[in-house]
């Protein structure tokens, strides 16, 4: 178990310092602070509301995620399986399930390193006003793990392809309609044919609604339940997806 | 001694397309077994196997006793092996790469340090160790997937072309670093370059559309040339007509031919009968007939002519 988690951490250190070997993650950190601020600012009129919170920093990060997460998870297994490391990967001293886990938490942490860099929104707010530091913590939880759940469908899709490009558009693909899921632009397609607990679980899907809640202040079970489950499955997919792939 | 490579029937097809067909091998330690083959004949598949990247349709295949689909993390600690095309993360250097490698091998701080310079030191890899990997040449690049193999020297070594791409010193270089290794490992390595074969491997195996089609050592080989024993002599045009009278009444000898005609020479060989030595029997008659022969030698047989002859599907396409 301690040997397995070493591993792990092992991948995930040289697979995180292989983001910053290239200009990807310094990128994606610039692009998605300058994104959230000026969404939050001009998009969101952070100052117009003239309300001590971030409300309007926050409700646009699925929307940014679901452009910038895929590009970070497009080269997770495309990359390894073009240029063919994946076989030497497979072939070190290490389970498939610590290589996955380790390069996804890789990623995830590029993500996370992100968040931490817009802490001069949480410090200006602060400045500004005396906000509900709860409420933007839960907030920050809840953009973290939203993140989390479209980098696991990012990297299990990689995985399906050698082609980033392709892996990027599919996994934004489906990001999007998981975000829309609660909406009627996706419901409308199964209504009138689908039976209507069918229709409720897809309803139930929706990452708009369970974000919602985080910004709301609420960090609830069933939310965190939904979050933590969806990361595992898709990893899990992840993994039978890799093995069927690798060699082909 | 136990073997420290068994492969047992191991079959694999792709679609429609078997790519290996029942591949049994064992490899004892001190063995350096070469892996020939056409391109598509399934060498790098069979290797993919064995080395538990690819999980075979049937079959088994143990490294130094371990189920390599059964108990990989152990069989793989036991194994060093170089990818066909030596991959490696690009962006890093070989001195992070092999950090990671040992890391990753389980090995930590100095002890670690110790492997990669050792590693380092036996590829030569000391000039570019702080540049990154996808600047380097070709054959740089090789070198770096073969320190990664032998870094925790480990007791099975499997290389895909290890010297593919690698210029005459560098394939010296790599050559010997296998003699050397080739002590208390069991080694295989695939190749094109037969030459190769006589070189460093102490026996061959040639497969073909999936099968093994041979298995010896080089000179085992050898005998299969159509021309293996066979005496070439060069001699004056004037002359032919006696020498040729002088070898027929051996009955070692099954025909005499005339291969070509220069310069007033006649180049003939004499094919011996059922791989006899005829050697001793043809220089013995010329010298009782006194003919002045410009040139006599026994043909060797080409182990290129054997890998035609034995090797008979298309050549590229497929999976190698």
């Amino acid at each position: 178990m301690l040997d397995s988690l070493k591993r792990t951490w092992i991948i995930t250190k040289r697979e995180f310092g292989a983001y910053f070997a290239t200009p990807l993650a310094l990128v994606f950190l610039i692009i998605f602070v300058a994104l959230t601020g000026a969404f939050a600012f001009y998009v969101g009129n952070f100052f117009d509301r003239n309300q001590a919170d971030l409300t309007s920093f926050f409700v646009y990060h699925p929307w940014l995620f679901l452009l910038l997460v895929p590009a970070i998870a497009m080269r997770l297994w495309a990359e390894e399986r073009k240029t063919g490391t994946i076989e030497l990967l497979m072939t070190l001293p290490l389970s498939p399930g610590e290589a996955i886990v380790g390069k996804y938490l890789a990623a995830w942490a590029v993500i996370g390193v992100a968040l931490v860099l817009t802490f001069p929104m949480w410090v200006t707010v602060n400045l500004l006003g005396s906000p509900d530091n709860g409420v933007i913590v839960a907030s920050y939880v809840g953009s973290f793990l939203t993140a989390g759940a479209f980098l696991a469908i990012g990297s299990c899709v990689s995985a399906l392809t050698k082609n980033q490009v392709i892996a990027f558009i599919i996994a934004a693909m489906v990001c999007f309609l998981l975000l829309m899921s609660g909406m009627d632009l996706v419901l409308n397609a199964f209504r009138g044919w689908a039976p209507q607990f069918v229709i409720a679980a897809i309803q139930s899907l929706s990452f708009l609604s369970h974000f919602e809640d985080f910004s709301k202040g609420i960090i609830s079970l069933p939310a965190l339940i939904f979050y933590l489950s969806l990361i595992g499955f898709t990893l899990f997919a992840n993994r039978i997806v890799v093995d069927q792939k690798k060699a082909a | 001694m136990p073997a420290l490579i068994e492969a047992d029937t191991l079959i694999k097809s792709f679609g429609s397309i078997k790519a290996v067909n029942g591949i049994s091998l064992t490899v004892m330690p001190g063995e350096v077994l070469g892996f020939l083959g056409p391109n598509g004949a399934g060498k790098s598949t069979t290797m993919k196997m064995v080395t538990g990247f690819l999980e075979p349709d049937s079959g088994t295949a143990r490294i130094a006793g371990y189920d390599v689909q059964e108990q990989p993390i152990a069989a793989k600690a036991r194994l060093g092996y170089l990818p066909e095309g030596a991959p490696a993360y690009a962006e890093m250097t070989p001195a992070s790469f092999l950090r990671f490698i040992a890391a990753v091998r389980g090995f930590r701080g100095s002890d670690a340090q110790r492997r990669v310079d050792a590693a380092v030191e036996k590829t030569g890899l000391h000039s570019v160790l702080h540049q990154s990997i996808e600047t380097l040449s070709k054959g740089f690049k090789r070198r770096v997937g073969i320190a990664q193999a032998i870094l925790h020297d480990p007791q099975v070594l499997i290389m895909d072309e290890p010297t593919d791409g690698l210029d005459p010193n560098q394939k010296h270089q790599v050559r010997e670093l296998i003699r050397e290794m080739a002590k208390d490992k069991a080694i295989i390595v695939s190749t094109h370059i037969l030459e190769e074969v006589e070189a460093v491997c102490s026996r061959a195996v040639v497969i073909d559309k999936g099968r093994i089609v041979a298995d010896g050592t080089a000179e085992d080989l050898r005998q299969r040339a159509p021309y293996h024993g066979a005496v070439a002599i060069r001699v004056a045009t004037d002359h032919a007509e006696s020498v040729v009278q002088a070898l027929q009444r051996f009955s070692s000898i099954e025909t005499i031919e005339t291969v070509g005609k220069a310069n007033g020479h006649l180049q003939l060989r004499a094919l011996p009968k059922n791989g006899m030595s005829i050697a001793a029997e043809v220089t013995q008659a010329i010298r009782e007939s006194a003919i002045a022969v410009e040139e006599i030698y026994v043909e060797r047989g080409k182990l290129d002519d054997v890998f035609r002859q034995i090797t008979t599907s298309d050549q590229g396409g497929g999976h190698a």
